[in-house]
């Protein structure tokens, strides 16, 4: 009951202050500790993660998590959020066309982002504007397709 | 100052204080460090992917390699996320033996980092003892479990062994009780020596704010004054039954983190002691539960409090046997992006010291 | 060893003479070489994954590998044998196969693990070496995830075998040849 009411209250002031469109669907996971789930216009998100870190009611310091998803229509990029100081926790999610993938960094707001950027660059090749350094991370920089993407091909047939 | 001619230093990924395939490209002017990058994925064998072809049981054995140190901790964290999405209730008599295996195992990672900590500052002796103390354990666990090293132990439901009827609980109690004196006898040797503490006093230093926004958990959070741990902030298992303390110092170097580390030993023995004191004399150690496991369809993002930080698991389910997705929240990978920071304008002396305290463990950082 | 061999010394009184037929042994210069290399087989500081913490355990207190000869090099100039301690990535590889290069010869691989045996549990992975065997020629296979401290020194006595087998058999002993 009270994750709805929080989950209310977040919503109500995102739109407040980004528009209506800001935020595509929202409901509540009991499984991630009762924190709302909030699917965010792709363009938006630096902009509602910049205000969900700022705002002295939410402070949402802590980057908690970040990766990829794939799916067969669409991939999406998870982001996990957290507030040392009051405690709660706010899942967001933002939709990526598999074709043309980019989503806006937050590596400027929050400096835990830029490794977990780049293994989700290097694992689904979501392309994550403004990032200072996206390169490869975990595999080695001449290493052909992403593999964390259902219909990846290995390139070579195995040493 | 004088300048002289930058010079590029290769360490690693073959190097007696990389912890394991680590590389270090440092760039340093005379002593001091003025560029520090940071190359990964030596070890990375893509837990993830093959994850998305296993059942949920057959993924239990990668969690063991991930974080190799504290295996237990690492099973326990997948079967956390699967029994959360499922809304089990595990047997309490199966809760007690995941504290006491959780926590040993605690002791354990520790021990060995206690023990390379010192070999990386030049000390070789504390190796020694460190090691004959975690053998203890690991004989503890490989009688538990057959294993001394990746255990496989937790299941979803459950635990896979109950204790062997030959007093195993009574061992660890006597090993805890004798555990203590072996505390005492590292802080007579090494925390009062004063090479160590000009060594760790004072360096490695960063402030609460930055250890948040660099996303740090663990004791490399806890140096900075939060006390975030994920035992006492997102109550998992049947921790809240026991007293005790989460450590937290406020000097935010390399000797807060020392300290806070010979503290969770300390913490972890007395959670230890006092389950063995709780320990139901009997009751089943698995529920009820079909052969094959399917979770409901659904998504759920759980963590656990590694020896190294904190352990996030994301599982999307199609309510299939096997995953959609896996992704493990490394806490090692995300705690070691502060090390650049760190390096920068430091002696190239202290450079081990920094990257022994951030405690990393390699197949975690890669995955 | 033959013992009843005139020894040619017409020089030295008879006690003397049978003292040293006491301790004068006869062997050929390889022999000797492979006793003494097979004694001290220092292996290179290399780990590479979960088998490595097995391996520090193994030159811990309880096992105490050094009373063995077995003494951990931490540079390849200086180590005699490599000891593959885990998965090899694709990654690693050519880093794995510089190090063995860079070892003086005579020199040995141990394949530690079943991941540098043969991929062990990361067999289907694409990012993993099915084997190290693929990129260094491997003396002594060590099967276990992770093989226990007991079971790398008994990988360890099959190798000083090996190397005095080496010797007298005036061969080398390899899975390809070599």
């Amino acid at each position: 009951m009270a994750d709805e009411q929080f989950m209310t209250r977040l919503v109500a002031a995102l739109r407040q202050a980004f528009g209506e469109t800001v935020v595509l669907e929202a409901q509540v996971n009991p499984s991630m500790y009762g924190a709302p789930l909030l699917y965010v216009q792709t363009e938006r998100i630096a902009d509602v993660a910049r205000y969900l870190r700022d705002e002295p009611s939410l402070r949402l310091d802590f980057l908690n998590d970040l990766h990829g998803i794939d799916f067969p229509d669409r991939m999406e990029v998870f982001y996990f959020l957290q507030s040392h100081q009051h405690g709660h926790f706010v899942a967001l999610k933002v939709r990526v066309d598999r074709e043309n993938p980019h989503v806006p960094t937050i590596t400027g707001i929050y400096p835990a982002a830029d490794w977990q950027e780049r293994e989700t660059y290097d694992h689904f090749g979501i392309i994550f504007d403004g990032h200072p350094n996206l390169r490869r991370i975990l595999l080695p920089d001449d290493w052909v397709g992403h593999p964390l993407r259902k219909d990846y091909v290995p390139h070579d047939e195995g040493v | 100052m004088i300048r002289t001619e930058e010079l590029v230093l290769n360490v690693g990924p073959q190097h007696p204080s990389t912890h394991g395939v680590f590389r270090l490209l440092v760039k340093i002017d005379g002593e001091t460090i003025v560029e520090a990058t940071p190359i990964i994925g030596y070890l990375h064998r893509g837990t993830e992917k093959l994850a998305e072809d296993l059942t949920y049981t057959q993924i239990i054995p990668y969690t063991d390699r991930m974080d190799y140190l504290s295996a237990m901790i690492g099973n326990y964290s997948l079967v956390h996320a699967v029994e959360t999405l499922m809304g089990l209730e595990i047997p309490e008599r199966a809760e007690y033996l995941r504290v006491i295996v959780m926590e040993l195992n605690r002791i354990a990672s520790h021990l060995v980092w206690f023990g390379t900590y010192l070999l990386d500052l030049g000390a070789l002796t504390p190796f020694l003892y460190a090691f004959r103390e975690r053998e203890k354990i690991l004989q503890l666990f490989a009688e538990i479990s057959g294993a001394r090293l990746t255990y496989s132990y937790m299941r979803v439901g459950g635990v896979k062994w109950d204790v062997p009827d030959d007093g195993w609980i009574g061992r660890v109690e006597r090993f805890v009780d004798e555990f203590q004196r072996a505390l005492e006898e590292f802080h007579t040797f090494v925390t009062g020596n004063e090479i160590v503490q000009a060594r760790l006093k004072g360096v490695g230093r960063y402030d609460r704010e930055t250890a948040v926004a660099y996303g740090l958990t663990g004791v490399n959070l806890r140096s900075t004054g939060v006390p975030y741990d994920v035992r006492k902030a997102k109550p998992y298992s049947i921790y809240d039954r026991f007293d005790f303390e989460v450590p937290v110092r406020t000097e935010g170097d390399l000797w807060a983190r020392y300290l806070l580390r010979m503290e969770e030993m300390e913490q972890s023995r007395r959670i230890v002691k006092q389950a063995v004191k709780q320990f139901p004399s009997g009751g089943e150690i698995m529920a009820r539960l079909p052969k094959l496991i399917r979770p409901p369809a659904g998504e759920v993002y759980v963590s656990v409090e590694m020896p190294r930080g904190e352990q996030g698991v994301y599982v999307y389910s199609e309510g299939k046997p096997h995953p959609y997705r896996l992704h493990f929240r490394r806490a090692s990978f995300i705690n070691l992006q502060i090390l650049p920071k760190l390096l920068v304008g430091e002696n190239i002396a202290n450079m081990v010291a920094i990257l022994g305290s951030i405690d990393i463990v390699l197949g975690e950082v890669d995955a | 060893m033959e013992m009843n061999l005139d020894l040619g010394l017409e020089a030295v009184d008879r006690i003397t003479e049978e003292q040293l037929k006491k301790n004068v042994l006869f062997t050929t210069l390889e022999d000797v070489l492979a006793w003494a290399r097979s004694n001290s087989t220092w292996p290179l500081t290399f780990g590479l994954a979960c088998c490595a913490i097995e391996m520090m355990a193994t030159s811990g207190s309880h096992f105490d590998a050094d009373r063995f000869g077995i003494f951990f090099r931490n540079s390849p100039r200086q180590a005699d044998v490599m000891i593959v301690s885990g998965t090899v990535t694709k990654k690693m590889a050519p880093l794995l196969r510089r190090l063995y290069d860079q070892m003086a010869e005579p020199r040995w691989v141990i394949a530690m693990g079943s991941c540098a045996t043969a991929g062990g549990p990361y067999v289907r992975s694409y990012s993993v070496v099915k084997g190290v065997d693929q990129i260094v020629p491997v003396d002594v296979y060590i099967p276990g995830c992770p093989p226990s401290p007991v079971a790398l020194i008994y990988g360890f006595q099959k190798l000083r075998a090996k190397i005095r087998y080496e010797a007298r058999a005036r061969k080398r002993v390899m899975a390809h040849g070599g």
